[in-house]
C-alpha cells in the first residue's frame, strides 16, 4: 500500500505533468521610437476600456550628485505646478475625468503613472495635464516649501520605525560611497539645501526625451497608441544621454550594525551585493533564491524561521537586481530576546544552501511555481505595464516576456549551485539589528521588559 | 477662462456619462449542504481566482477571545489527516499558485490564483480543510508564537497602528469592533487548542460559507467540480451571532496616545451608518460621496485646503467603509505639518466637517465624485482578486452579491441635499472620537521595569 507522501507525490506529478503540456498565451510587445526618439513599448489589451501609461526616466536618486533628496523632490513637485496651472487646476484636470496619477522616484528610475478610461474625451485631457506637467514644471517657491516640509516628515516617520531605519543603515553599510547607499527622501541637511535653482537644473538635464521610455497596455490600436505616445512625450527636448551610474564597490568586509530602539521586536537584515538587471547569473540565482526565501512559506528561510520554530511572522530573501548590483536581502523580524537564536538560524540556512545547493525536489518545485505562475503574473493590465515598464526601462530584450519560461525552464541545479557559489559568500555579510536596548539583546533576560 | 471651461466640463460629465461598464455576469449555485458558490467568467487570460469565505471573524468573538479567528486562519495551513501540515501551501507552490487569507472584522477568506485548469486541486484541499482540520497542540502553541510576533510587527511597534487601535478602543462601548482583529497579546497568548476546536466547528462548514470563482472558466464545470469535492461535507447547525449592536454615543470621547514615535497624529471618528445598518438606502451613498468630497484624489478638500491651502497638515486622509455588519466610524486621520500641531489639525478637520454641514457641495465637485466612481468602476475589472473580494464581502456581510451591481447609478442620483442631510445627522460632536498621538522621545523611554510601564503602550 502506498504511503501518503507517495501519493501526495504522484497527485503531484499527475498534475504537473498536465501543467508542461499548457501553453501560456505571452502577449507581444510593439516596440517603435516615437518623432523625438523616445523608445515605446505597447501591448494592446482590448477587453477592458482603459488604458494604462508609464514614463520612466534615468532620473532617480542615483542621480543626486551629492545632494541627497534632489531627485525625489524634483519629481514630486511635477504635480505641484506646470506653466500657468497650480496644483489645484492640475488636481481637477485629473480628477475630472476620472484620471489616476502618480509621481514616484526610486534609487535607479523617476516613474509617471496614468490609468485612465480609453475613450477619448477622458484620456485627452489626463494626458495633456501630464505632458505639460513633464515639461513646463513651475516648481514654484510656495510648492517647493510644502513638498520640502512633506519630506521631512516622511524622514522622521522613517525615524520611528525600526524597519526603515534598519534598510537605511544597510544601504549605508553596502554602498559606502557610491550614490546607492543614500536614501531617495535625503537627509534632512540635504533636503534644505536643495534650491529651486538645483531642481530646475536637474529637470533639465533629466527629463528629456533621451532619458526616457514609454510603456502602454491598453484599450488601443497601434495608430491611438502611437499617438498617445508622441501626446506624452512627443514634446520633449532632445537632451543627452545620461551615462550609467559606475560600478558598486566590491563587497565590503563582515560588520554587524546593532542599532537600539524603543521596539519589542528586532528587524534583522542579512545581506550583500547582489546583480545588476543585465547580470547573466541573475536567473539562475532567482531561481535558486526562490528555494531560499523567495516563495513564501513553502521556502527554507520560512520554513526554519517560523514554521519549525515560530519565531518570526515573516522571513524572506530576495535579490533586487538594479541598474548596476542591488542588494541581496534576508529579512526578519523577531522578539528582541530572540535575535540570537534567529541569526544563527538564518545564517546556517544560507551557509548551508550556499554550499549544499538546493535539493532537486525543491529545485523542481521552485522552478514550477514561477513558472506556472507566470500567466498569474501577468494577468491584468496593471501588472502587465509594470512588466512592460521594467523591460523599457533596463532595456530587456522585447521577448522577455515570451522566453521568460524557457529559460527558467533551462537552468539545471548544477547551475543554481555554481552560480549561488560564485556570488554569495556567507562568510562577508552584513548585518543589521535594529531594536531593544542599547545593551547587546543577548544580555536581556526573556520576558525583562522589551523583551 | 479657465472656469468657464471647468463648467463646460462638468456638464458633459453629468450630462452624458459613459454607460458604466457591465461586468460579466455572476452564475450562483447553492450545494444541498448550504454551500453557495458564485462564478463570473474573466476569460482575459488562462487564470483562475478562488475563494472560500466565512461568516465568521473578530466582530464574532466574546471578550477573552479575542484574535482567536486570525488564530485559526493561520492555522487552517496546518494540516489535516490527509494533508499533513506545510502540504497545503506546498502543492499550491509547486502547482504554480499564489495563495493566501485574510481575516477581518466580519470576514475569514482564503483563496488561491491558479492556472485555470488547476482549479480543481484548490477545491480538493478546501473541502478538505473546511471539516477536518487536525488542531495539533504544538501548532497551537508554535502558530500563538507567529501571530505575536505579526502583533509586535504590525501594531505594538507602530505608532500609528498603536493609536488606531486604542481609537477604535476608545470608539466603541458594547460593539465588538472595539477589540483588534488580531487580538489582545493576552488573548492570543492564552487561546487553548479546545477554544480553537470549538470555534472552528461552530463556523466553519458549507452552509456559513460562500465559494467564489472568477476566471477563464466554464459555470457548469465549476460547479460539477464544487458538487464532487464540497458536496459531501456536512452541515454545521449555525447559532446565530450575539447581539453585538453599539450603545447610542452620549456625548464627545477623547483618548492620548503616548508612546515612542516622531510625528504626531491624529484620528477623528464619528458614528456612521453602513449599507447594512442605514435606516435610509441612500445615506452610505450621501456618506461615499462625502468621503470622495473631502479625500477622492488630490483635488479634494483635504489636499485642496489642508494640505495645500492652510498647509496646517504635511498628510490627511478620510476614509469610510459602507460594507461593514455594524455601524461604522466616518474617519479623518492626518499628521500636522512641522511647526503645526494636532490640535490645529483637528480644527482644521473639524472646520471641514462644520463646512459639509452648513453649506452645500458644488454641482463641479459632484460631477468630478460621479467621474471618478465610473472610472473605478472600470478600473476594479482589471484585478480577478478584486472582483471576486467585492462579491465575497457583500455576500458575507449579508447583504447579498449582487448588492453593489447599481452602486454607479446610486452614486449618480445622490443630490448635494442629501451630502448636507447625512453631514448634518451623522458627522456631529456628539457621535465624535478623537485620538491623538503624542509622540514620547525615541531615545531613553524604555522603560526600567514593567511598573513603570504607562497603561498607553504594550510594552
Amino acid at each position: 500500500m502506498p504511503s501518503l507522501q507517495s501519493l501526495i507525490s504522484s497527485f503531484l506529478a499527475a498534475v504537473l505533468l498536465l501543467a508542461s503540456s499548457l501553453a501560456v498565451a505571452v502577449p507581444e510587445i510593439q516596440h517603435w521610437r516615437t518623432a523625438n526618439a523616445v523608445p515605446v513599448y505597447f501591448i494592446p489589451a482590448r477587453e477592458l476600456p482603459m488604458v494604462d501609461a508609464q514614463i520612466l526616466f534615468n532620473a532617480g536618486s542615483v542621480r543626486d550628485n551629492g545632494k541627497p533628496g534632489l531627485a525625489k523632490l524634483t519629481n514630486a513637485l511635477l504635480e505641484e505646478g506646470a506653466g500657468d496651472w497650480s496644483a489645484n487646476d492640475i488636481a481637477d484636470r485629473l480628477d475630472r475625468v476620472g484620471a489616476r496619477f502618480s509621481a514616484s522616484s526610486w534609487r535607479d528610475s523617476a516613474v509617471l503613472s496614468l490609468r485612465s478610461l480609453a475613450d477619448p474625451r477622458y484620456l485627452q485631457p489626463a494626458v495633456e495635464t501630464v505632458a505639460r506637467l513633464l515639461k513646463e514644471p513651475a516648481f514654484a517657491p510656495d510648492a517647493m516649501e510644502r513638498v520640502r516640509q512633506q519630506m521631512l516628515t516622511a524622514i522622521q516617520e522613517r525615524a520611528q520605525s525600526p524597519g526603515a531605519i534598519a534598510q537605511d543603515a544597510f544601504f549605508k553599510a553596502l554602498y559606502g560611497n557610491h550614490p546607492y547607499a543614500t536614501l531617495p527622501e535625503g537627509t534632512a541637511a540635504s533636503l534644505n539645501a536643495l534650491t529651486r535653482a538645483d531642481l530646475q537644473d536637474f529637470h533639465r538635464r533629466h527629463y528629456t526625451a533621451a532619458n526616457a521610455v514609454v510603456a502602454i497596455v491598453g484599450d488601443l490600436d497601434r495608430p491611438a497608441a502611437e499617438s498617445l505616445a508622441n501626446a506624452l512625450v512627443g514634446g520633449l527636448p532632445k537632451g543627452e544621454p545620461i551615462p550609467p551610474p559606475p560600478p558598486v564597490p566590491d563587497v565590503p568586509a563582515s560588520q554587524t550594525i546593532r542599532i537600539p530602539h524603543p521596539s519589542s521586536q528586532s528587524h534583522i537584515l542579512i545581506g550583500q551585493t547582489g546583480v545588476s538587471r543585465a547580470d547573466p547569473d541573475y536567473y539562475a540565482l532567482y531561481l535558486g533564491n526562490h528555494v531560499l526565501g523567495g516563495n513564501g512559506l513553502v521556502s527554507q528561510l520560512s520554513q526554519e524561521i517560523r514554521e519549525k520554530r515560530g519565531l518570526a511572522y515573516g522571513a524572506y530573501s530576495a535579490f533586487s537586481p538594479m541598474r548596476q548590483a542591488g542588494p541581496f536581502l534576508m529579512n526578519l523580524q523577531t522578539r528582541n530576546d530572540q535575535v540570537d537564536t534567529a541569526l544563527e538560524v538564518a545564517q546556517t540556512t544560507l551557509r548551508e544552501f550556499t554550499a549544499k545547493g538546493p535539493e532537486a525536489q525543491m529545485l523542481e518545485e521552485a522552478r514550477q511555481n514561477i513558472t506556472g505562475g507566470f500567466a498569474l503574473d501577468i494577468a491584468g493590465n496593471g501588472k502587465l505595464v509594470n512588466y512592460l515598464g521594467s523591460i523599457a526601462f533596463y532595456g530587456l530584450p522585447l521577448d522577455y516576456l515570451q522566453n521568460f519560461i524557457g529559460v527558467m525552464n533551462n537552468i539545471s541545479l548544477e547551475q543554481v549551485k555554481s552560480a549561488w557559489q560564485r556570488r554569495v559568500q556567507p562568510d562577508r555579510l552584513i548585518t543589521v539589528i535594529v531594536g531593544g536596548p542599547a545593551a547587546p539583546a543577548a544580555s536581556t533576560p526573556p520576558g525583562a521588559p522589551g523583551a | 477662462m479657465r472656469k468657464n471651461r471647468l463648467v463646460v466640463l462638468a456638464f458633459w460629465l453629468t450630462a452624458s456619462p459613459l454607460a458604466a461598464l457591465a461586468a460579466a455576469p455572476v452564475h450562483e449555485f447553492t450545494l444541498d449542504n448550504g454551500l453557495k458558490i458564485l462564478v463570473r467568467q474573466d476569460h482575459r487570460a488562462p487564470v483562475v481566482v478562488s475563494q472560500v469565505w466565512y461568516k465568521v471573524g473578530s466582530s464574532y468573538e466574546p471578550s477573552g477571545l479575542t484574535g482567536i479567528s486570525h488564530l485559526l486562519e493561520h492555522l487552517m495551513f496546518k494540516g489535516t489527516p490527509d494533508t499533513p501540515g506545510g502540504e497545503f501551501s506546498r502543492l499550491i507552490a509547486a502547482n504554480g499558485g499564489d495563495e493566501n487569507a485574510f481575516t477581518s472584522r466580519d470576514y475569514t477568506a482564503y483563496f488561491q490564483t491558479l492556472e485555470k485548469e488547476r482549479l480543481e486541486l484548490s477545491f480538493r484541499l478546501e473541502a478538505d480543510r473546511m471539516r477536518h482540520l487536525l488542531l495539533k497542540p504544538e501548532d497551537v502553541t508554535k502558530e500563538a508564537q507567529v501571530v505575536a510576533e505579526e502583533r509586535r510587527l504590525r501594531t505594538e511597534d507602530q505608532p500609528e497602528a498603536l493609536t488606531h487601535e486604542r481609537f477604535q478602543a476608545a470608539a466603541y462601548i458594547t460593539s465588538p469592533y472595539r477589540n483588534p482583529i488580531i487580538g489582545w497579546m493576552q488573548d492570543i497568548e492564552s487561546i487553548r487548542p479546545d477554544d480553537l476546536r470549538h470555534w472552528y466547528q461552530q463556523w466553519y462548514a458549507p452552509n456559513n460559507a460562500t465559494l467564489i470563482v472568477v476566471g477563464d472558466v466554464d459555470p457548469a464545470k465549476v460547479r460539477e467540480l464544487a458538487e464532487k469535492h464540497f458536496g459531501p461535507l456536512p452541515t454545521s447547525e449555525l447559532t446565530p451571532p450575539r447581539p453585538v449592536a453599539e450603545i447610542p454615543q452620549q456625548g464627545e470621547r477623547r483618548i492620548t496616545v503616548k508612546t515612542p514615535a516622531e510625528v504626531p497624529y491624529v484620528m477623528l471618528g464619528y458614528k456612521a451608518p453602513t449599507l447594512k445598518t442605514a435606516a435610509e438606502e441612500w445615506e452610505p451613498y450621501a456618506l461615499d460621496v462625502l468621503d470622495s468630497i473631502l479625500d477622492g484624489g488630490n483635488s479634494g478638500r483635504i489636499s485642496r485646503n489642508l494640505i495645500r491651502g492652510s498647509q496646517v497638515a504635511a498628510a490627511a486622509g478620510t476614509g469610510y467603509s459602507p460594507t461593514s455588519r455594524l455601524e461604522e466610524l466616518f474617519m479623518l486621520v492626518g499628521n500636522p505639518a512641522p511647526g503645526r500641531t494636532n490640535a490645529e489639525l483637528e480644527q482644521a478637520l473639524r472646520a471641514e466637517v462644520a463646512k459639509l454641514r452648513e453649506e452645500l457641495i458644488s454641482s463641479e465637485e459632484l460631477a468630478r465624485v460621479i467621474a471618478q466612481v465610473t472610472a473605478a468602476d472600470v478600473y476594479q475589472q482589471d484585478s480577478l482578486f478584486y472582483q471576486g473580494m467585492r462579491l465575497g464581502i457583500l455576500e458575507t456581510i449579508g447583504l447579498g452579491w449582487n448588492k453593489l451591481d447599481d452602486y454607479v447609478q446610486r452614486i449618480q442620483a445622490v443630490t448635494p441635499e442629501q451630502v448636507r442631510k447625512v453631514a448634518r445627522k451623522y458627522l456631529t460632536d456628539d457621535r465624535l472620537t478623537v485620538a491623538m498621538l503624542e509622540p514620547l522621545p525615541l531615545e531613553g523611554r524604555r522603560p526600567a521595569a514593567p511598573g513603570a510601564m504607562t497603561d498607553h503602550t504594550l510594552r
